[in-house]
């Protein structure tokens, strides 16, 4: 009460800034609300369809499971990351700790990450499948998605990741040098473990694009809705929920999916989080 | 005493700005010699020439002679040798976002210390050579972020020592702290020249006359005047330099 008193004087001296508190606000209640609902609608559409059975380990047509989506999904998410990061993150280091500030190939590379974060992901779908399903012989598989999807989200990886190493003060690397350390025990031992929340930062985003990925996966790992291995074709949730919306039997199946691949994001991230607690417990203050 | 430092007829450019101009200046071991001089005269500039710190800046480029016990710094010396010989102190306090511990055994692990024994004896001695073991000494295992300004700078000291440098150098190590930390580190510094040659940039003309052996006088780039701290801050021999320790200009 008090507090809208005190808006109504200040709004009476300073208008605009009023006004533009007022915007801001509204604006802010609005994406909460949107969120709100978003989840909400699901929830309350996808509960009361999640049965036992769509957990079961096989799909048939009669049963929607799905089970092997998941598990796709998980091996989908392990293996785009275990190829993306160790490159993006490389890439990185190289391009903020090694290479002379202002180099041509520096500035290169940027401008091709940053041309290729734009890029729609049917595109890359597309690339993956004539690449390494054709070119590589690779087929529809597990492993041409990842490759696919690694693809898409390096520049991501990369960007993140050079952000959180730039904003690593030169205070800690000239520490390092001071005490007679080279420049790869710089970066290992001091500067990438000051970088290690913010890369992170980027692997949750990453995995969130490849968790919900279907346009760049249905050319390259394919629909099939089993357990894949490494060279199988191998559906991943986002694929298969798609793919029970769009052929408009499974609707009530396909928002239970939606509550699962929900409750799928929040845990890894919740994951990543905790484990950037533990990374960086007992290092900051 | 012998020179620790020889330095001669000395030049740098930060691209195309000449930064130091034919410096040559001994520093002799055993001694605490302050560098003054007004801000952006190339105090620091001088002080990171002496440990190869300037390497890292790009377009930065020396002539003339450093020596350090006779031996030419930037003639094939391993650079990584050097630094852990010539150990530095920064002017902003700087342990690194890790626990006490690791700071202090950051140098000596860098230069092929593993065993654990031998590290913890490395980290309690140097850490009390710092004055600062009994206030850390129940809280090794946590961020060393926690810790006060002045604390963080004795910290600093302590993780230079513990590379078991020969020389220590200090760029204004105490403008960032309050009078009393001030005070600690001053007479921690005068403790420390029993063993270890020290050269400090100072702004500060009463702290470069209380514990300075030595002291040099730059200006724009120069080295006006350099000589026993009594002489130049009693009977300079240069009016520039009169002009500065009786706070005349700069
Ligand atoms: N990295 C650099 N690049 C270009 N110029 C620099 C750099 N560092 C210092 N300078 C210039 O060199 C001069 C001396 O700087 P510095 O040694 O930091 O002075 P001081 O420590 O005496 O205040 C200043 O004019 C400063 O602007
Ligand atoms: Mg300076």
């Amino acid at each position: 009460m008090r507090s809208w008193k005190r808006w109504h004087r200040d709004a009476r001296r300073h208008p605009l800034s009023a006004l533009v508190s007022l915007i801001t606000h509204l604006a802010a209640l609005c994406t909460v609300l949107i969120l709100g609902f978003l989840v909400a609608y699901i929830l309350i559409n996808g509960i009361p369809n999640l049965k036992p059975a769509l957990f079961s380990l096989t799909y048939t047509s009669e049963n929607q499971s799905m089970l092997p989506a998941i598990l796709n999904t998980c091996t989908m998410t392990l293996l785009s990351l275990l190829l993306a990061v160790p490159v993006g993150v490389g890439a990185s280091i190289y391009l903020t700790e090694y290479a002379p500030r202002g180099s041509r190939l520096v500035a290169l590379v940027r401008l091709t990450t940053e041309t290729l974060s734009g890029i729609p992901s049917i595109v890359y779908g597309l690339f993956g499948m004539l690449l390494f399903g054709n070119a590589l012989h690779l087929g529809y598989s597990m492993l041409s998605g990842a490759l696919t999807l690694a693809i898409m989200i390096l520049p991501l990886i990369m960007r993140t990741t050079e952000e959180a190493l730039c904003s690593v003060p030169d205070m800690y690397r000239e520490g390092s040098f001071g005490l007679g350390a080279g420049r790869l025990r710089t970066t290992l031992c001091v500067v990438l473990p000051a970088a290690v929340p913010g890369i992170l930062s980027g692997v949750i985003l990453g995995v969130g694009r490849i968790v919900g990925e279907t346009a760049a996966l249905m050319y390259t790992s394919g629909t099939v809705e089993k357990i894949a291995g490494l060279m199988d074709s191998g559906i991943t949730l986002s694929v298969h929920m798609y793919r029970q919306a769009s052929e408009g039997l499974y609707t009530e199946q396909a928002y239970a999916t939606a509550v699962v691949l929900l409750a799928l994001v929040l845990m890894i991230n919740l994951l990543a989080s905790r484990l950037a607690g533990k990374i960086t417990k007992g290092r900051q203050a | 005493m012998s020179n620790t430092f020889t330095v001669k007829d000395m030049n740098l450019w930060y691209g195309d700005f000449h930064a130091l101009k034919d410096v040559s200046l001994d520093i002799p071991g055993g001694q605490i010699t302050a560098l003054i001089g007004p801000s952006g005269c190339g105090k620091s500039t001088f002080l990171r020439s002496l440990n190869r710190m300037n390497d890292l800046v790009q377009g930065c480029r020396i002539t003339g002679d450093i020596r350090l016990c006779g031996e030419d710094i930037y003639g094939g010396m391993d650079v990584n040798l050097l630094r852990k010989r010539v150990g530095m102190v920064f002017q902003k306090p700087n342990p690194f976002p890790m626990s006490v511990y690791d700071n202090i055994a950051y140098g000596p692990r860098t230069h092929g210390i593993r065993k654990r024994a031998q590290l913890d004896e490395i980290v309690e001695r140097s850490l009390r050579d710092a004055a600062i073991w009994d206030e850390v000494k129940d809280r090794l295992n946590r961020s060393a972020l926690g810790l006060s300004g002045g604390q963080q700078q004795r910290l600093c000291i302590a993780r230079a020592l513990a590379a078991q440098p020969e020389v220590i150098l200090m760029d204004e190590p105490t403008s960032a702290l309050d009078p009393i930390s001030t005070g600690r580190i001053e007479d921690l510094a005068l403790d420390l020249k029993n063993d270890y040659t020290i050269v400090m940039v100072t702004h500060n003309m009463q702290q470069a006359a209380r514990i300075s052996d030595r002291t040099v006088f730059f200006l724009l780039g120069e080295v006006i005047e350099s000589g026993e701290t009594e002489q130049i801050f009693s009977l300079p021999k240069d009016s520039r330099t009169e002009a500065y320790v009786t706070g005349r200009f700069g």
